[in-house]
């Protein structure tokens, strides 16, 4: 139950519904003042949404937010730090050309006559900055600090300026490295002794363990509960936020791991070494036909920088990558397609579907690219294309001239499986296909999955949802900080798997 | 170097190469045609390119928001043409004065509020308003007309002595260029109007989320720009002592270029008028350079102008590179 005692921000039952996907549903959240209270979640659990609906991007069909004990409307952003809610995002919203002290006091600036007081302006920004108990030259331009420095000041902004009482701190670590990280923590402290509310998003463990006092954790648009950071185990946080209690996941059938391979010798892809700098520590990993693999791992743990790295969007500039026997010297999503390997993207939104293109123009796409822009395929082949895959995916549409931001997500899912399908690809690299889909779509995805691989395709499964990727892969992968942290065979169980991503072998 | 000299420099370092290339081609200039070693020759430029000066000053506050205005020259033209007409009309000049700072101010603000409301792109808008302007110019009057107001003739040939240099004076008309770089360094550093167009430059999106006032400052900019640019045809008008369609022929090109080799990156958000003051002195620099050479084209000129623009752009990136590695 919701703890209604002493909380600045009560939240009750929030509910928002997007086109084709519920993105909270019955969302409680309550904030007290003085604590730093992590938001936890896979992608497409809520978080961002539910902080869209709190600083007023958003507005929420159900539900109500209480602020102070005050029932209130958020309107829109300005509103929202009118009514003293701050977010200090991830890329720093302020001006680097401009010096510390105009970031932090523009349009509160000290004037007199219409004439800017710099002497004033400095003096009051420095001290904004020292009760936080940073010490740097205000009259130097923002862009000369570092991303951390810039943070803080964007923090001090929001304290100076909109008197903020409640702080969201939306992935503020992305970019910093430790030091400037537990520079963060200690003025996120400070702030909390001085009775400051801090929401706290983040995907590092490690992180919400070191400061937070309480973790909300949200899944699949729901919530989850509300936890007492000590005490609530890393592994269970990780379950959570996975989806299933561990003693359900203990009874999910590893079936699929006993399926015996026909061709068990020929490899359709291995890499060496394989590696890119920042993003992923070098790894080796080998596929073959016929075979499932899955990646699992939280968010940010290198599983879509390595499919990315397989499938050629970026370059890898460590180890060796062969397909099929040759080794790969070119690197690129064109070779890649050419070699047949196909990647179904992570967010679909953004990187798949062209949800103002119909659904034939959708699936015809990759062909069309592989055979090149002057080999115009046509029309009709293209109709009975797009058939074939509409009836053989079971796509719900009334016709295939249907825009695809008219289907539901499941449909959508399936179309942009049904693009790579059409390309005959020998690899597939399927990205979180099921995410954000109801329960009997995912089924039949997954379904999908296995009857490709008894084709002879080979596929690489990533997923957030460890009973997927346990139903359905012959081996596991398990990436966690950027490198591949264990493989699997066919006796891993989730409790492994879920210590492992817990970096506690 | 310390790391403070170091910053300064990185921080001011294209205003400071401007600063050095004009003396340089201006000591140059005075070791090869001693004529040019007349501290009159210095005044000229501010009387030659009064107009020039103030239209890049207007184009530099412009060009920080990250926009351009290409309406520059033909709002000089249209200036001058409406001016004449009106003054043999037999309206006072102290009426059409003010008329025509109006006309500027209102034009702008028009071209600001389609760039900031219909979200047009500065270029295309601006371009459609210089057509506009030049196209009014010329119907209002096809020739050139003469002014004879005696109000802008005592204007025009009044020299007035600079204390302290014996034998050289400037007009009138060439003070007020000075004066309003004066102005605008005031309105540049210490308004909250000139900071929100530093920030505007920066990142719009983050001066936004600041909470500044975007649309009414990018409004103002452009209607700023048309202030000057009037101001700037009534100078013109009061130099030549006429109006015509023809005048100021592509200058919104000069001051653009002006205004990079002064340091201020057509990206928005960094320079400053001081740099454009230069700019327009370097530009008028080379002119008199080639005036007193006497037997190269005057289109040498462009060349000129055209080279070191380029080479102010590569300088600049180079700085802008340097000062993001320094972090």
């Amino acid at each position: 139950m919701l703890e209604t005692t002493d909380a600045i921000l009560l939240m009750r039952g929030i509910s928002k519904i997007f086109p084709g996907v519920t993105a909270l549903e019955d969302v409680d959240f309550a904030l007290r003042p003085g604590e730093i209270h992590a938001l936890m979640g896979e992608n497409g659990a809520g978080k961002s949404t539910l902080i869209k609906v709190l600083t007023g991007v958003e507005h929420p069909d159900n539900g109500s937010i209480e602020l102070a004990g005050r029932l209130v409307q958020v309107r829109s952003p300005q509103h929202s730090q009118s009514l003293g809610i701050s977010t200090v995002y991830q890329e720093v919203n302020l001006c680097t050309n401009l010096s510390v002290a105009e970031n932090i006091l523009l349009g509160n600036e000290p004037r007199r006559f219409g004439t800017i007081d710099w002497r004033r302006m400095n003096a009051l920004a420095a001290q904004a900055l020292k009760r936080l108990d940073i010490d740097i030259d205000v009259a130097r331009p923002l862009g000369n600090y570092s991303l951390a420095i810039q943070q803080m000041v964007a923090i001090v902004r929001a304290l100076e300026i909109e008197s903020a009482r409640i702080l969201i701190l939306d992935e503020p670590t992305s970019s910093l490295d430790a030091n400037e990280t537990s520079r963060l923590f200690d003025v996120m402290r400070k702030l909390r002794a001085s009775g400051i509310a801090i929401v706290f998003v983040t995907h590092f463990l490690d992180q919400v363990y070191q400061v937070s006092d309480r973790i909300t954790v949200l899944r699949n648009g729901r919530l989850v509960g509300t936890y007492d950071t000590e005490s609530l185990p890393r592994v269970e946080l990780i379950a959570k936020m996975l989806g299933r209690s561990l003693a359900d996941l203990e009874t999910v059938s590893r079936a699929r791991a006993e399926h015996e391979l026909p061709d068990a010798q020929s490899l359709a892809l291995k890499a060496t070494g394989l590696g890119h700098k920042g993003t992923l520590e070098p790894l080796d990993l080998a596929l073959r036909a016929g075979e499932v693999v899955g990646l699992a791992g939280l968010l940010g743990s290198g599983r879509s920088e390595l499919a990315r790295l397989l499938f050629g969007v970026d370059t890898p500039d460590a180890g060796s990558l062969e397909v099929g026997g040759a080794p790969v010297t070119r690197h690129g999503p064109g070779e890649s397609l050419r070699r047949g390997i196909a990647l179904c993207p992570e967010d679909r939104k953004v990187e798949g579907i062209v949800k103002d293109l119909t659904i034939r123009e959708n699936i015809i796409l990759a062909l069309q690219a592989r055979q090149g822009w002057a080999r115009y395929l046509p029309e009709s082949k293209q109709y009975e294309i797009a058939e074939r895959f509409v009836r053989l995916l079971g796509i719900v549409t009334p016709s295939v001239d249907q825009l695809v931001g008219n289907l539901s997500g499941g449909n959508q899912q399936k179309v942009i499986l049904a693009r790579w399908l059409a390309i005959n690809p020998r690899i597939l690299i399927l990205d979180e296909p099921t995410r954000g889909i109801d329960v009997g779509a995912k089924a039949e995805i997954q379904k999908l999955v296995l009857d490709l691989a008894d084709e002879g395709k080979s596929i690489v499964f990533i997923s957030s949802e460890l009973e997927e990727v346990l139903r359905i892969s012959q081996r596991v992968i398990v990436m966690r900080d950027q490198r591949k942290a264990a493989e699997y065979g066919k006796d891993v169980n989730a409790q492994t798997i879920i210590h492992t991503m817990a970096g506690h072998q | 170097m310390t790391q403070r000299t170091k910053l300064f420099l990185l921080n001011h370092g294209p205003l400071l190469t401007t600063v050095a290339i004009f003396l340089l081609a201006y000591i140059i200039g005075g070791q090869l045609y001693p004529a040019m070693q007349k501290p009159q020759v210095f005044f000229n430029l501010f009387i030659n390119n009064g107009s020039l000066l103030i239209v890049s000053i207007g184009m530099t506050f412009v060009i920080l928001t990250g926009g351009i205005d290409l309406s520059v020259a033909s709002v000089i033209a249209l200036t001058t043409v409406a001016s004449a007409v009106l003054l043999q009309n037999g309206l006072p000049p102290l009426v059409v004065m003010p008329l025509m700072l109006l006309m500027g101010v209102a034009f702008g603000a028009v071209l600001g509020g389609f760039i900031h409301f219909l979200k047009v792109q500065p270029f295309v808008v601006t371009l459609m308003g210089s057509f506009f302007a030049r196209g009014m110019a010329y119907i209002i009057s096809l020739t050139s007309v003469t002014i004879k107001d005696p109000f802008y003739n005592s204007l025009a040939l009044t020299p007035i002595y600079i204390p302290f240099v014996p034998n050289a004076y400037v007009y009138s008309y060439a003070l007020v260029g000075p004066m309003l770089f004066l102005a605008t360094i005031y309105l540049a550093f210490f308004t909250r109007f000139g900071r929100t167009v530093y920030a505007i430059g920066n990142n719009e999106q983050s001066a936004r989320l600041m909470g500044l006032p975007v649309g009414r400052t990018k409004i103002s900019v452009y209607a700023f720009s048309g202030f000057c640019s009037a101001l700037a045809g009534i100078v013109w008008s009061i130099a030549l002592l006429s109006g015509y369609g023809r005048y100021a022929p592509s200058m919104e090109l000069d001051a653009i270029a002006s205004v990079v080799m002064g340091g201020t990156m057509l990206t928005g958000g960094v320079g400053n008028v001081i740099g454009t003051l230069f700019g327009v002195l370097i530009n008028g620099t080379i002119v008199s350079l080639l005036q007193f050479n006497g037997t190269l084209s005057s289109w040498w000129t462009r060349i000129g102008v055209g080279a070191l623009t380029l080479v102010f752009i590569g300088i600049q990136s180079l700085f802008y590179v340097r000062r993001k590695s320094v972090g």
